[in-house]
């Protein structure tokens, strides 16, 4: 049995070849039936995310089943298959595990390391699940996948560093003034990394979000988005004590926040600390800001200076992970290739019993002066024969089973004794695990 | 015999001092937990060191300065415990547990002999007036350890060096709270000891104040305490300000306990 994954990420489509493939979440049982209703594919599960779409199924005829799930895709989003092809990849048996493992690890993600991966897998094996289109060994892989992801998780630091600037703001913020809950964020003028931030502040539990522009009205609009308080712009003096965390990127050709004007606010607030991030160009806030005591200046570029370090530090810390992840997929490939030794020793068996009963049927149907014993005798040694020449291929089979690699045993025996027709009884499985 | 504990003690410190330097340095989150481990274990063997000394002698081990010096780490390493759990500031312990190694060193320097007690130490306020100017210098430890924290990290921020040092030490807000809290509990108890400190002299020498050494620089400490506080409360001052007086304020106490006692004789010098 084999795994095979079929899929496009962001490293090989566009968004726009990614948004015509994706499944939408709550429509999953018609694809998922679709999918193991394929000739070949025995259990399937889909991944859909906004940065890949993937299929993950077994199957024994590895080519057969890539070739099948493509065209399914190509065919249930109606894309000519022929303009889809060149953004799928596709992995079969150990580089398929790795692939999933890594995936699930978020190593593969835009943002290595990002937490979101792992919550999205689960929930696509969720639907898998529900609807019964994964079965024993995409059960047992996936979770082994969760497991993987959380020891990476827990034993390298992949994800314990802000690798956006909004996120390292948050960061920051925390190192200087603790728990978030109680701080109140001001917004002076607009801006989409402005905004972002706002969102993560509020995400990360901030208590409130004040707002200025000098367009009023856009503050108010800004203000009722963030459930909020406007402020008008000339009173920004009046309202500025109040905030911790001062975000500031307006289109303002002169700064607008001053070294005395800093002073002045700190002092109103009994010298609680203040968290001053500019991102405007050109600044906004005067950099001897920074000089007042309680009152911390970052910029964009400091900020941009933390992403990167936090960045390098996690590819160092994504070949960690990547060695953790060759351990495991030993071990799984390992359980893969084992979970069909007996299912083949108890085929290959019923195989050669169905030949003999056969042939001694047919002998001793047209044999006219059988003597008396002769058929048991023929039954004893046509058994002996039997069992003398499977003797050799089970051991070696159940030898093999232990020490991994016996997949090649497997499928030459399934291809040389015609075993196709073989199913494995899976409840007895399952006890085995 | 009676120096098991003693030693015991002195071996646990050691190892958790190393321990919380190795967690300061390193990126592993288990040594720190091993620390605290180590050090609990040490205030538990001190504990009982000081309780063996107690019954072997029948008076509060403080009445030299190998028995003082013993207690004031104590007292240290009993306080940093409790903030480790409060506050989550493991991190901390690698700048208190150290000076509470160099107290057990120093302590181990003086002759630790049991004698005759002093007839002007025999008096039931040497608990009171001991054990809270005691617990007032532990608080007064921890707050200028976190000072000495804030004033790193503030020097991190405003030189963004935001470095893995700068993400392992604690916010600064915890490291003001801390500070803040140690204020409010160990100036309190400086007071106290002050005030039951002038009653037992009153009682045992004839008066309340003699303008001792010891008295003097008591009370400087205090004022300074005292200045902290009321200026904490009155402007909110904080921050960086607040930590060089918390730390001036320690430098002062210090040379209070130990200072005016090798190098100023009077009433209080231990014997």
């Amino acid at each position: 049995m084999n795994i095979i994954v079929v899929g496009l990420s962001h490293k090989t489509a566009t968004v726009e070849i990614r948004e015509k493939v994706a499944f939408s979440p709550n429509q999953m049982q018609k694809p998922l039936a679709e999918l193991v209703g394929l000739d070949g594919i025995i259990e399937g599960v889909i991944v859909s995310t906004c940065n890949r779409v993937e299929i993950y199924a077994t199957t024994r005829d590895i080519a057969g089943g890539i070739a099948r799930i493509k065209r399914f895709l190509a065919d249930y989003h109606r894309i000519p298959l022929e303009s889809l092809d060149q953004h799928l990849y596709t992995h079969h048996s150990e580089n398929a595990i790795r692939h999933v493992f890594r995936v699930a690890s978020s190593l593969d993600s835009m943002v290595v390391g990002e937490p979101q991966i792992l919550g999205q897998i689960k929930t696509s094996y969720g639907y898998a699940a529900e609807y019964k289109s994964s079965g024993i060994i995409l059960n047992r892989f996936l979770h082994k996948a969760f497991s993987v992801a959380k020891r990476v998780r827990t034993e390298t630091k992949i994800a314990s560093s802000a690798v956006s600037v909004a996120f390292a703001a948050v960061e920051l913020a925390k190192k200087i003034l603790g728990d978030l809950s109680d701080k109140t964020v001001m917004l002076i003028g607009a801006g989409e990394m402005c905004e972002l931030a706002a969102k993560h502040f509020l995400n990360s539990g901030a208590r409130g979000v004040m707002v200025t522009n000098r367009t009023f009205e856009r503050a108010e609009k800004l203000a009722e988005e963030f459930g909020g308080e406007a402020v008008r712009f000339e009173e920004l003096f009046t309202h500025l004590h109040r905030a911790d965390i001062v975000l500031s990127s307006t289109g303002a050709p002169h700064c607008i926040i001053g070294p005395k004007d800093a002073e002045e606010v700190v002092r109103r607030r009994r010298f609680k600390p203040m968290f001053f991030i500019d991102i405007a160009v050109p600044r906004d806030i005067d950099p001897k800001v920074d000089d007042v005591e309680n009152a911390y200046l970052f910029t964009v570029d400091h900020l941009q200076e933390i992403v990167q370090a936090n960045l390098a530090q996690r590819s160092l810390e994504a070949e960690k992970a990547e060695e953790i992840i060759n351990q495991e997929i030993g071990q799984f490939h390992k359980w893969l290739s084992t979970l069909e030794v007996t299912p083949t020793i108890v085929a290959l068996r019923t195989r050669f019993d169905e030949i003999r009963r056969g042939e001694l049927e047919k002998t001793v149907s047209g044999w006219k002066d059988l003597p008396p014993d002769a058929e048991k005798r023929l039954e004893a040694l046509t058994m002996a024969m039997m069992n003398k020449l499977l003797h050799a291929p089970t051991a070696v089979l159940k030898k093999a089973g232990q020490g991994g690699r016996v997949d090649l045993y497997v499928d030459a025996l399934r291809q040389l004794f015609e075993l196709e027709s073989l199913q494995h009884d899976d409840r007895e499985l399952e006890l085995e695990e | 015999m009676i120096q098991i504990f003693f030693y015991l003690t002195f071996a646990l410190y050691g190892c958790a001092t190393a321990a919380y330097l190795v967690y300061l340095l390193r990126t592993t989150p288990q040594v720190g937990t091993w620390a605290n481990r180590l050090v609990t274990v040490g205030f538990a063997t001190h504990l009982l060191s000081m309780i063996h000394r107690f019954s072997s002698s029948g008076y509060l081990p403080i009445t030299n300065l190998h028995e003082s010096l013993s207690f004031f780490a104590l007292t240290i390493v009993g306080s940093f415990i409790l903030f480790e759990r409060k506050y989550k500031v493991t991190i901390l312990g690698a700048f208190i547990v150290p000076v509470a190694l160099l107290m057990v060193i120093s302590s181990s320097v003086f002759p630790s002999a049991i004698r005759e007690l002093n007839p002007a130490l025999k008096s039931n306020w040497i608990w009171i007036h001991t054990i809270m100017a005691f617990i007032s210098y532990a608080m007064f430890t921890i707050a200028s350890g976190a000072a000495v924290i804030y004033l790193i990290q503030q020097h991190f921020l405003k030189k963004k060096r935001l470095g893995a040092l700068f993400q392992k030490l604690p916010s600064l807000n915890t490291l003001d709270d801390i500070n803040y809290r140690c204020l409010t509990i160990g100036f309190p108890l400086l007071t106290i000891a002050i005030i039951t400190g002038a009653i037992w002299a009153e009682k045992a020498w004839g008066t309340y104040w003699s303008w001792d050494p010891k008295e003097t620089w008591s009370l400087i400490t205090w004022f300074i305490f005292a200045a902290l506080l009321h200026s904490r409360l009155t402007t909110g001052w904080r921050g960086k300000r607040a930590s060089l007086l918390t730390i001036a304020g320690f430098l002062v106490m210090l040379f209070t306990f130990i200072g005016v006692s090798l190098w100023l004789p009077g009433l209080h010098a231990y014997k």
